[in-house]
């Protein structure tokens, strides 16, 4: 394959994976409201919609490794190891790129506690995932920002449909119809 | 419902044991070895007098066994309205009390000793007499806040840690880990008392009075259609009759045992013996010594109807069932009381009893449950006349 | 010896994945909170839904669950 052409495959792949995990956390995002409604939802259950919006999360967040990885070995990117952990510096962008660090340090915050929710209890697990609805947009914006398919229709399609989605299901999430989840409750003492 | 205060003019109390002032020559405090406390606890018998009647030596033991240094508290927070035997023993023998919880503290080792007590039940001159008992001890006071379920052993933890003086899961035991990560012991204080006084004058002694499987002695609350209310002193496994008898009833319906958690005794009853046993068919439980006499002139659904609302609004209202369902039963409890003809009612108080039982981090529905249960059981006779719109007690006045 | 399911009322929501996957142990209440059809505490958690019950554990939103071997 030549120089060209491996570059030209590298950038594909990178701009591929960014959006396929945006894609996928806008999927969990969804899920996670609709979890966290407590509503069954026919075909999946509740536990139907808790293990896919874990799954759809995971894949993101390997896809976002795949995406950092392919941008780091692509030349016409520029990308360098600080830039993953260190917003707002990078060479190609940066204003848009440091978004998108943010996002994955947002990101990687929220895996580890995830994966660690055992031994930090759910309370701290809880206050860190709250950090998800801050990920989303900052994720989107880099997106809009950095990515050379910005201006295409098709990923502007793309980006409102994600948009309506999430904004739907937050202004169900922050409806009075949405607490206690379905059933008609006395509301109990949460700390 | 506020906290009763303890009246002036109390029953006479026909044994003296921890109410007496000065208990055989008080001396200095028995230095017991852990192996000598227990051996003596489990020779004694000496079970809980707080409410659960837990065999102490067990407890003792729990805590003993942790590789930390223990912390022990004693427990006077009384949460229940009708209880003030705690009240009264720190008042008339502090020393007592500080005395058994130092004799533990030292046999266990412990890190610290924590005497808990809720501020509302203590005024200036107790707080006063309290002081000077505590002069020259290592034991700390700690004077709490909280409601009915602040007496709660892991409630009085986590209240001891800083945190909301709620209950727990009871998963992780407090005799692991407790009050700052330590195993933690706590024990009524009468239960306390009794342990002193066992240390002074053995085990022998203590199974003097009460029975072989219910030894000693202790305090019991009288409260209600009384001439004379106010805490007494007798031998475990007496009969109900012979324990409020100094404290003259009047015109007993029945008698609440165990408190509001507890189960009625109905008046042609009154000379069961005050033993697990004996209560079972009344579905109560000698548990703090809580005895409330109903007087004749006061319908049971009314008084009844005040207790459920009074244990549905203490709820933590931390788990599900107990914050929907206390409500609910006040509610129906409230309907039938209400004389309101729905046939339906007792079953479904009997249907809501059964489904908050065992459902929460802490005993309060199961006690509310049995409660209800019990009233409806004892009292089915005035429960039908309710059903059919009206209350022997009006005569003839409409609800 | 047992497994016994765990239920720390302290941290349970009603959320209902539990419910769904030991729907032979467990069913709703009337406001959607876990109820033992057995009316133990920690009900018996048999053998071939010892799968299930791990997963329940696991997709419990509030943690609110775990497994414990009875002796």
């Amino acid at each position: 394959m030549t120089t060209q052409a491996l570059d030209a495959a590298l950038w594909a792949w990178g701009r591929g994976t960014g959006i396929a995990a945006l894609a996928l956390f806008t999927l969990s995002l969804l899920l996670g409201i609709l979890g966290r409604s407590g509503r069954s939802w026919r075909l999946f259950g509740r536990v139907g919609v808790s293990d896919l919006h874990r799954t759809a999360a995971l894949t993101g967040t390997g896809l976002v490794a795949a995406h950092v990885g392919t941008l780091l070995l692509d030349p016409y990117a520029q990308l360098k190891l600080v830039d993953l952990l260190f917003p707002f510096l990078a060479a190609y962008r940066p204003l848009w790129l440091g978004l998108g660090t943010l996002a994955m340090d947002l990101l990687a915050l929220v895996t580890a506690v995830s994966v660690l929710r055992g031994r930090l209890g759910p309370r701290v697990f809880r206050s860190v995932h709250w950090a998800t609805y801050a990920m989303w947009p900052v994720a989107l914006v880099h997106a809009l920002g950095s990515g050379t398919d910005a201006g295409t229709t098709w990923f502007r399609g793309f980006a409102v449909v994600c948009v309506v989605v999430v904004a739907s299901a937050g202004l169900w999430r922050l409806a009075p119809s949405y607490a206690g989840r379905g059933w008609a409750r006395v509301p109990r003492r949460t700390t | 419902m506020t906290r009763a205060v303890a009246p002036m003019t109390a029953p006479r109390t026909p044994v003296r044991r921890v109410l007496d002032p000065t208990p055989g020559g008080s001396g200095p405090v028995p230095d017991l070895s852990l192996s000598s406390l227990l051996a003596a606890v489990e020779a004694s018998g000496l079970s809980g007098r707080g409410g659960a009647g837990f065999p102490t030596s067990i407890k003792v033991r729990a805590v003993a066994e942790g590789r930390r240094r223990p912390v022990v508290v004693a427990n006077a927070m009384e949460g229940e309205p009708l209880s003030y035997k705690d009240a009264v023993l720190l008042a008339r023998n502090p020393a007592l009390v500080l005395d058994g919880l130092e004799i533990v503290g030292r046999a266990v080792r412990c890190r610290r000793c924590i005497l808990a007590v809720h501020e509302e039940s203590l005024d200036d001159a107790a707080t006063g007499a309290l002081e000077v008992a505590l002069r020259g001890r290592q034991v700390e006071l700690a004077r709490l806040g909280g409601g009915f379920v602040a007496g709660q052993e892991t409630a009085l933890v986590n209240q001891l840690n800083g945190r909301a003086p709620l209950p727990g899961d009871q998963f992780r035991r407090v005799t692991e880990v407790g009050v700052d990560g330590r195993p933690t012991l706590v024990l009524n204080a009468e239960t306390l008392a009794h342990l002193a006084l066992v240390a002074r004058h053995g085990a022998t002694w203590f199974r003097s009075a009460g029975l072989a499987d219910d030894p000693g002695t202790s305090l019991f609350t009288i409260t209600g259609s009384v001439r004379r209310p106010g805490v007494v002193e007798a031998p475990r496994g007496s009969r109900l009759a012979d324990v409020i008898e100094s404290a003259v009833p009047v015109q007993p319906q029945a008698v609440l045992v165990g408190g509001y958690h507890g189960g009625w005794v109905p008046a042609r009853d009154l000379d069961v013996r005050l033993t697990r046993p004996d209560l079972v068919p009344y579905r109560a439980a000698v548990g703090a010594g809580v005895l409330h006499v109903l007087g004749a002139d006061v319908c049971p659904l009314d008084f009844a109807e005040q207790v459920a609302a009074y244990l549905a609004a203490e709820s933590a209202r931390q788990c599900g069932p107990c914050v929907n369902g206390l409500p609910q039963l006040a509610s129906t409890l409230h309907r039938l009381a209400s004389c309101e003809r729905d046939h339906a009612l007792p079953a479904e108080l009997d249907r809501v009893a059964r489904v908050v039982s065992g459902r929460g981090a802490c005993a309060h529905p199961d006690g509310a449950a049995r409660f209800v249960g019990s009233t409806l059981d004892v009292f089915h006779e005035h429960v039908d006349e309710h059903l059919r719109g009206r209350c022997p007690h009006d005569l003839g006045v409409r609800r | 010896m047992s497994t016994r399911l765990h239920i720390d009322w302290t941290r349970c929501d009603g959320h209902g994945s539990c419910v769904e996957l030991l729907p032979d142990v467990l069913t709703a209440d009337d406001h959607g909170f876990p109820l033992p059809l057995s009316r133990e505490r920690d009900p018996r958690v048999p053998a071939r839904h010892a799968e299930a019950a791990r997963h329940a554990v696991r997709s419990c939103p509030v943690m609110a669950l775990r497994l414990v071997r009875d002796a």
